[in-house]
Parts: structure tokens; C-alpha cells; sequence
């Protein structure tokens, strides 16, 4: 299992001093501001960019996206966050057997765990069950959840590779690809999942 | 007896009926299911009443009386799939849920996180990307405030095409009310200095399946909190300790628990739970998508399925009321299935995005009933019947057959609950 090492690494000496450093430093600057902190609205901070964090603690340990690497694992539908490798159905179908047939049956045609292959017209009620095929309006959102969440009890134990492999097979599987497609960075996000156009957003004004 | 006011349809009586000076049945209004009140007896000194009393416990814990007061679990053995515990409204009341009690869903069992290596990140579209320790956090200006939290499947129950036949814990077990405190996400944001092309920000949490939420940076710089604190005391691990993202009003499972990294971004992720899990289908087959808010609601406890009438009299009818759009301006209670309503006392104080407790006196005659209620929120915003809300969500074409089923999510019409002649309270369609 992947640990979190990439991020809690225990404390050094040398960087205990420096965060100890840091904090005497800024909390005089903390004291002498929190009286006008409560006359400060959020919108002001907000909106001052360039004034970024004056008047507040400043106890966050600046890091390097270099240092946040094991943890990013977002991707976003346009692609954002794909990492390097790729992967074909047939080595999905290998992988599959392997690591996710147990629960999500052969082929994965469902067990303990969701069916991964079918779906019901989603016409056909509200609690029809929601497959892959049937309601997922994207295919990075396949990658994202198997790279961060499965195999259930090993989660984040797969390769990239592997990961692209299974997607590559569960959407074959679901004729949404060829059976000798390869996904990559590049392939996925364009992938056209049958659902994408079938969502009505609740509450727009709610939204950024 | 003159100053007791009828205001309604079988027996509602004025929600200040028992505030009268000199009521004279205020005494015999008492909770539900009492135990046997038949003849007096003459009165004895207890045996714990002479001996000496129980030491006191490092951290206390309710009477042993007290041991069917718990959640109701749908996994007990922690399979490898979604585990449910639900708060029993009907055996609690006030407005706050005790941590204990408060409801649980856990996607993939709780992490045992050791808090001192625990971090939270914010990165993406920020100048200063920043890892902040709990120790950091507790050092920061914090706030505190009392917001309900409830799951969007809470009472999918109602969906069902036939009244489902469960308690109200069931029911609407997926809804509690905590204080929580903790640090207002905007000043860690401001520091982190957010960069004007980010829309949105992606909560991960630190669980097995590093379960993940988009949430609009709107959202984050309104009212969003890191809690670290619940009524009092560091987090439940079922509600995310150490620390966990509070979105006051909005749909559970966006208040993402065990928060380790908050990444601005300017499109959402499209997440399992959020493309997937969290869209309710609609009849005609679009669904909805990024519904956000826990709408205005409310409920019956007393009585409720769960407990039993205990003949004829005064009752007081309770419930709670809450909604994402502030506070709760008005509740209405009916005896006689929405045809004539009385207007329920709100206990103070009214808190936007909070449990308000209400309560109507009642005197019941021991004939049938459907007791309901229906709020109304500072905003304007109406619980809509059931019928609005079936028009427009449709319900289930076969009737409901397990009782911790989701069919749909986001319900928010009202309650109905019948009061049989023997006492018995069932769930009903009114």
C-alpha cells in the first residue's frame, strides 16, 4: 500500500527549528493584528492577492508542488493530472481477473461489488442502478476513482499503467472504445461517454 | 381549562397553550411510551437512593437505562462496503446531537489517524502553496457555530411509492445538529493567496479512498470552516478527526472528513461521489447534478415511529426544523392530514443553517390521526408537499423494500405520520 510518505515525513531537527523560528517570528505580527482581524471582511482578503495572508497567523509551511507530488492524484475532465503510461483492454482483462473479478464478478459483471459492464435506460425509473455506461458523464472520473479507491482493500496500490489498463478494458467491456484501443493521457479525455449531455445542474446561481 | 385554545383540526391546541400561567394540566403533559401509570403507590426510599453511588468516570457515558439510545448500523462487521449509522430523533431532543450520536456514513471503515502526522495542504491555483500541522491550525483565530449536517440521501425513504414501514430513525437518521468549531477556510485561503483563475477547490480526505469533492470557491469564502472541534471536543473519528471541512447547509458528503489537501482549480473534478453517487435521476432520465443544498425540511419526532402513544391526553408534538438558506421563519403542524394547521412555538434560539426545535401542545382524543409538519425559511424558500416533490422527482415504480434503501436523494417534502387508536405511530401518505 502507498504510504503518505511523501508528505509526513517526520520532523528534522533542523526543520523543527526553522517552523519554531518561523512561528516566534509571526506571532507578534499575529498579536498586534488580531483586534482589527474581526473588522477585516473576507472579501477584502479575498480580493487582495498582493496582500496575501497580512493579518492572519501565517503558520501554513510553504512546500513545493514538487513535495505535494504523491498526494495530487486530482484529474479533471479535460484531462489535468493524467499522469505518464498507458494501458490496452487486453491487459486490462488480465489485470481485471487478477485484482478486481472477486468483488465486481467476471467480467465484471457484478458480485459483492457493483456491476462494471450493463446498464438500464435511465428512463426506466429513478432508482434504476447508475452504471458506468448508463450515467457516468466522464471517462477521467473512471481513472481518478480506481487510481485513488480501488482494489478496495489496496487502494492506491495499482501502477499507472494498470490503471489505464482497466479503464481501457471497463470501456471496451462497455463498447464505449475499440477492443484494440489504447488509453493514455491524450485518448482518455476524449473519450465520449454515452451519458455526458444527460445532467441538468440544480441550483445554478450556486455555482463559481 | 377556559384559556385552552383549540387552533386546529383534532386537537392542536395554541403553541402558547402551556405557557399559560396556571395551565392545569401541565403536569400531566409527559413524554410517549411512559411506563405504567396505573394506581399510585406510596412512595419508598430507593436502594440507590441509600447506598453509596456509582464512582465517576474519566469520560462519562449515558445510564445504563439508557443503553437502546444508540445508532442503528446497516454494517455492523465493517464489509467492504458502505457502513450507516443513524441518529434516533426520537429518543434525544433539543436542537444538538451528542457526538456519540450524531450520524455516521463511512464509504470505507475510519482512518485511525495519529494527529500529530497529520497535514493539511492547500495548493493549485494559489501563490504560496501551504502544509499546515493541527498544531499550527489550533493556533489560528477560530469560530464557533452550531450548523445541522445531513446527508443527501436522508429520508430517500420517502421516495417509495408505498409508505415504508420504519422507525423514524430509518427514516431521517442521516441528519444531526452539532456546534462545530474550528478555522474559517478563507484565512488560510488568503494566505495560501488564491489566484483569480480558480473557480473551484478539490477536498480530499485521508481515508482509504482518498474520497474526494469539488467545492465552488464561492462556497469556501462564504462560511467554510476546518472543524477541529464538535460540541466541544476534538472531532468523532466517524465525523473526521482530526479535522474535517464544513460546509454549513450543504450535502453531506461534500464536508469532506479527515481533510488533507484542498487543491484550487478552475473546473471541478468530476469526482465519483459528485458525477455519480450524489445525482439523483429524474423522471425522463436526466439527472441533476451539483445540488448543493440541504433544503428547507422538517420533522416530527414526538411522536414518531419508534415510540407509542400512551393513551388519551396532553401531548406536546416536537420536531426539528432546518434549511441551507438560513433560518427557520415558521413551521406549521397539522393533526388532521394538512387540511387545517396550527402554528408551532420555535424555541429560541432561531440559528441560520441549525436544528430549531419546535412545538406544538396537543391534546389527543385517542382516535386516528396523521400528524405533519411543514417550514418555512427566512428566505421564503417552503418545504413543499409530497405530491410537489414527487411531481418533479418522481418516486419509485415498485414499493420500497429495504428500509436503508436509496432510491433517490435530496427528499425535502413533508412527514406523515398516522397515530393509530392503539398508540401505535406508523409512516402513511398524507
Amino acid at each position: 500500500m502507498r504510504t503518505r510518505k511523501g508528505i509526513v515525513k517526520p520532523n528534522g531537527p533542523q526543520r523543527l527549528r526553522d517552523t519554531e523560528a518561523k512561528k516566534l517570528s509571526t506571532r507578534a505580527v499575529a498579536s498586534s493584528c488580531l483586534v482589527t482581524l474581526a473588522c477585516l471582511s473576507i472579501t477584502t482578503f479575498a480580493q487582495s492577492p498582493l496582500n496575501s495572508g497580512q493579518g492572519t497567523p501565517n503558520l501554513g509551511r510553504p512546500v513545493s508542488e514538487a513535495d505535494i507530488a504523491a498526494w495530487d492524484i486530482s484529474i479533471l475532465p479535460d484531462g489535468t493530472g493524467l499522469p505518464a503510461g498507458s494501458g490496452t483492454p487486453e491487459q486490462g482483462a488480465k489485470i481485471f481477473a487478477a485484482k478486481c473479478a472477486l468483488c465486481h464478478g467476471p467480467e465484471g459483471k457484478g458480485g459483492t461489488a457493483a456491476a462494471v459492464v450493463g446498464g438500464a435506460p435511465l428512463t426506466n425509473g429513478i432508482d434504476t442502478p447508475k452504471t458506468i455506461a448508463n450515467f457516468w458523464p466522464y471517462a477521467t472520473t473512471l481513472f481518478d476513482f480506481t487510481r485513488r479507491a480501488m482494489p478496495w482493500q489496496q487502494p492506491r496500490t495499482l501502477t499507472n499503467d494498470e490503471v489505464y489498463a482497466l479503464t481501457a478494458y471497463i470501456l471496451s467491456l462497455n463498447k464505449i472504445i475499440g477492443p484494440s484501443d489504447t488509453m493514455n493521457a491524450q485518448t482518455l479525455p476524449k473519450v465520449r461517454m454515452p451519458n455526458r449531455d444527460g445532467f441538468v445542474v440544480r441550483f445554478p446561481e450556486k455555482m463559481p | 381549562m377556559s384559556s385552552i385554545e383549540v387552533v386546529a383540526g383534532n386537537g392542536l391546541l395554541h403553541r402558547r397553550a402551556f405557557l399559560t400561567r396556571g395551565s392545569a394540566f401541565a403536569a400531566a403533559v409527559t413524554g410517549y411510551a411512559l411506563s405504567d401509570t396505573a394506581a399510585a403507590q406510596q412512595l419508598v426510599d430507593q436502594p440507590w437512593s441509600k447506598g453509596r453511588g456509582v464512582a465517576v468516570q474519566g469520560y462519562g457515558t449515558p445510564s445504563p437505562f439508557e443503553k437502546n439510545v444508540v445508532r442503528t448500523l446497516s454494517n455492523p462487521q465493517g464489509e467492504p462496503r458502505t457502513a450507516h449509522g443513524r441518529t434516533p430523533h426520537h429518543l434525544i431532543n433539543g436542537t444538538f446531537t451528542p457526538n456519540g450520536l450524531h450520524f455516521v456514513i463511512s464509504h470505507s471503515g475510519n482512518p485511525d489517524i495519529d494527529p500529530s502526522q497529520h497535514r493539511l495542504v492547500i495548493h493549485g491555483l494559489v501563490t504560496r502553496p501551504l502544509e499546515f500541522t493541527l498544531e499550527a491550525l489550533h493556533r489560528y483565530p477560530m469560530v464557533s457555530r452550531m450548523t445541522f449536517l445531513e446527508c443527501g440521501g436522508n429520508s430517500a425513504g420517502l421516495f417509495s411509492s408505498e409508505p415504508l414501514q420504519a422507525d423514524i430513525q430509518a427514516i431521517h437518521g442521516l441528519v444531526s445538529c452539532s456546534e462545530w468549531t474550528g478555522v474559517m477556510l478563507s484565512t488560510l485561503l488568503d494566505e495560501a493567496g488564491i489566484d483569480p483563475k480558480a473557480k473551484w477547490l478539490i477536498a480530499e480526505g485521508a481515508d482509504s479512498l482518498a474520497l474526494s469533492r469539488s467545492v465552488p470557491i464561492t462556497k469556501a469564502l462564504d462560511d467554510a470552516m476546518i472543524a477541529l472541534y464538535q460540541n466541544g471536543e476534538r472531532l468523532m473519528p466517524g465525523n473526521g478527526y482530526p479535522m474535517r471541512l464544513l460546509l454549513p447547509g450543504w450535502e453531506g458528503n461534500m464536508n469532506v472528513k479527515y481533510l488533507r489537501r484542498l487543491k484550487l482549480v478552475e473546473q471541478p473534478a468530476m469526482s465519483y461521489y459528485e458525477a455519480r453517487t450524489y445525482a439523483p435521476i429524474l423522471p425522463g432520465g436526466k439527472a441533476y447534478q451539483f445540488y448543493f443544498l440541504q433544503e428547507v425540511k422538517s420533522f416530527i419526532t414526538h411522536p414518531s415511529p419508534g415510540l407509542r402513544m400512551n393513551g388519551p391526553g396532553f401531548y406536546e408534538i416536537s420536531g426539528v426544523a432546518y434549511s441551507a438558506n438560513g433560518r427557520i421563519a415558521k413551521v406549521m403542524v397539522s393533526a388532521d392530514g394538512g387540511k387545517t394547521w396550527a402554528q408551532a412555538a420555535l424555541q429560541a434560539p432561531v440559528l441560520p443553517k441549525a436544528f430549531t426545535r419546535f412545538r406544538a401542545p396537543w391534546r389527543w382524543d385517542g382516535a386516528p390521526v396523521v400528524l405533519q409538519s411543514r417550514a418555512w425559511d427566512e428566505g421564503g424558500n417552503v418545504q413543499p408537499t409530497r405530491a410537489e416533490v414527487i411531481a418533479r422527482r418522481g418516486q419509485t415504480s415498485k414499493p420500497l423494500t429495504n428500509p436503508l434503501g436509496f432510491p433517490s436523494q435530496h427528499y425535502n417534502g413533508p412527514t406523515s405520520w398516522r397515530v393509530e387508536s392503539t398508540g401505535e405511530v406508523r409512516n402513511a401518505y398524507a
